[in-house]
């Protein structure tokens, strides 16, 4: 095609280069190195203050084996996973299918659900907090004035203080809306004239039409919310401590102790830096694991145009 | 089209819809109508039931007091102080770097692609603590530094809005210019650049949100209460007066309404980055 093809590649190969080093060179300081340091640090005892001190899988076998904490980290974002990830992916798809009409006031509705997602994530713990006060706080005032019943304790009662954190996800799904809503968007409206000819109800056309051309877009917000749960610290850590007092978070009695909160804790509270960084190894590994098995299970049921 | 919309046939297409919206709106706008509600209630109508709705009298001096009570001018300077140079920075960056991936062609571009794509994956506790430690050695923890300077080297999230954006422009446009004899740097600043206004905005919106909500970052690096951001200080404040729940909810609001002015200021913008990044590379 170019006489000077040689020279053209070459001179492509440097621009291009010259153009994505700030990356490049980020990439070699903030992420790969940290990456090979933290993959040595877990097989190290350290304290920051002494340097660190080689002891092998001892760090791993310690997790696994000799500290409860671990697990109940597991088992607390493993509860997450089953019972607030699924709901959410409803509520959010739920919400994008009723925006996805014909009607009006659309901006409004969009901006009423979608605006709870960006609030600064301490204003919002703040907010929940105050909800769900035991006596006073808005869930159970309205528990009581529409149900009669009294609402548990919330925050405070270590059998409901996931469940808080289930009912406080509900308010945020706002960003996982907005992308359910591109997705519907981006369905051709002759697939459902088609299936309306056939004479399809709403619920026939939702799983011959809407799911399947949906379903890239659930791939990815399933994805997602797996990733962001493991990763789940700023709303526990600020909301389940006890107030003035020098409670450390997880409170109470661990029941909130998500992964990423006793790894921090870990780090930055107790200075285990390497036993943290094991953390961070297995928290990687379980993360690849789990989009592994969404992966795996997604030649069955998401369905790729031109397929 | 149906020409007979009866009434009931109405109700079963659109009236359900609109029950519907109703009701789960009601209740998603209800938490922010507790929230300004407690931000103007007196003390003595905080811990009642049944719930006071509308404070009366209302107590607009909630808002002074809470931001007299934190050094609210501090932490809102410490706040921008970061956010703003984070922000040009990664909006700078990021653009120079989207260009490289996307309107040059050269060999091992994809490959370098990928392992950036790669990146958006990769937890932040695995770099968090090795990085703790280069910016201790460096005697940056305690300083603005941590926060700032790494947004100077591009942010794989809005290198790869940016790049999707970029994608979409024309590449005729790129050989015109190259056949005038325009370098590389010229096309970027003179012809790329300028179109793609609305993207950058949409990620220097993102990255200007994020670093005023981000809490983990500073949460590390700042150890001195002078230095602290909004959103830390109010969690300290938070900590200190934990049942003034009138002041507590008024700074809440404070800290929130930059946010939602934004957001009501740059809605399509915004709305329309959110889409893209759902979209498939």
């Amino acid at each position: 095609m170019n006489r000077f093809s040689g020279s053209h590649t070459s001179r492509n190969l440097r621009n291009g280069l010259l153009f994505v080093s700030p990356w490049v060179i980020g990439f070699l300081l903030f992420t790969a190195y940290p990456i090979v340091a933290s993959f040595y640090y877990s097989f190290t005892e350290f304290n920051i203050l002494r340097p660190p001190e080689w002891i092998g899988l001892l760090g791993y076998e310690d997790l696994l084996f000799y500290d409860p904490l671990f697990w109940i980290s597991i088992k607390n974002t493993l509860f997450m996973l089953v019972f607030s990830l699924p709901p959410s992916l409803l509520l959010a798809l739920a919400l994008a299918t009723l925006l996805n009409q014909d009607i009006r006031g659309k901006a409004l509705f969009r901006t009423v659900f979608y605006l709870p997602s960006i609030l600064p994530a301490v204003a919002t713990a703040m907010l929940w907090m105050w909800i769900f006060n035991p006596q006073y706080g808005l869930l159970n005032s309205i528990l009581t004035m529409l149900f009669g019943i009294e609402g548990p304790g919330w925050l405070v009662d270590p059998r409901w203080s996931k469940p808080a954190f289930v009912v406080m996800g509900m308010w945020g799904v706002g960003g996982t809306m907005v992308i359910f809503l591109a997705g519907l968007q981006g369905i051709p409206k002759q697939l459902y004239e088609s299936e309306e000819i056939d004479g399809a109800n709403p619920w026939t056309q939702f799983w011959r039409v809407t799911f399947p051309m949906l379903s890239p877009t659930l791939f990815f917000n399933l994805v997602m919310g797996i990733i962001g749960l493991f990763q789940y610290f700023t709303a526990p850590y600020i909301m389940t401590r006890g107030v003035g007092s020098n409670v450390p978070p997880g409170s109470p009695l661990n029941s909130t102790l998500f992964y990423a909160l006793y790894l921090f804790q870990n780090a930055f509270a107790y200075f285990k830096m390497g036993y943290a960084s094991a953390m961070a190894w297995i928290l990687f590994v379980l993360i690849v694991l789990a989009t592994l098995v969404v992966f795996k299970s997604s030649a069955r049921w998401v369905y790729y145009e031109g397929q | 089209m149906s020409v007979h919309t009866g009434s009931v046939e109405w109700f079963k297409r659109k009236g359900i819809v609109y029950i519907a919206l109703c009701l789960l709106g009601a209740a998603f706008i209800l938490p922010f109508f507790w929230l300004v509600s407690t931000s103007l209630k007196p003390d003595a109508q905080l811990f009642k039931f049944p719930p006071i709705w509308i404070p009366n009298p209302i107590k607009w001096s909630n808002y002074p007091d809470a931001l007299n009570y934190i050094p609210f001018g501090l932490y809102l300077g410490n706040t921008l102080a970061i956010a703003i140079p984070a922000t040009l920075g990664v909006m700078v960056s990021s653009s120079v770097v989207a260009y490289g991936f996307s309107r040059i062609d050269w060999p091992g571009r994809d490959v370098v692609f990928f392992v950036l794509v790669c990146t958006m994956m990769l937890p932040y506790q695995v770099t968090m603590i090795p990085l703790f430690l280069v910016f201790r050695n460096l005697g940056w923890v305690g300083t603005f530094k941590p926060l700032i300077i790494p947004a100077f080297f591009g942010a794989p999230f809005s290198i790869f809005l940016l790049r999707q954006f970029y994608m979409t422009l024309p590449m005729e446009l790129s050989d015109a210019a190259r056949i005038d004899g325009c370098s590389e740097f010229g096309i970027y600043g003179r012809i790329i650049l300028p179109l793609s206004k609305p993207a950058l905005a949409t990620v220097g919106l993102f990255s200007f949100m994020g670093h005023w909500n981000d809490f983990m970052a500073p949460l590390i690096y700042l150890e001195d209460d002078a230095k602290y951001t909004l959103a830390l200080g109010l969690q300290q404040f938070q900590r200190q007066f934990g049942m003034e729940w009138g002041m507590l909810m008024a700074t809440s609001v404070v800290i929130s309404v930059p946010i939602i002015v934004l957001f009501f200021l740059t809605q399509k913008t915004f709305i329309q980055g959110i889409a893209l990044t759902g979209m498939k590379g």
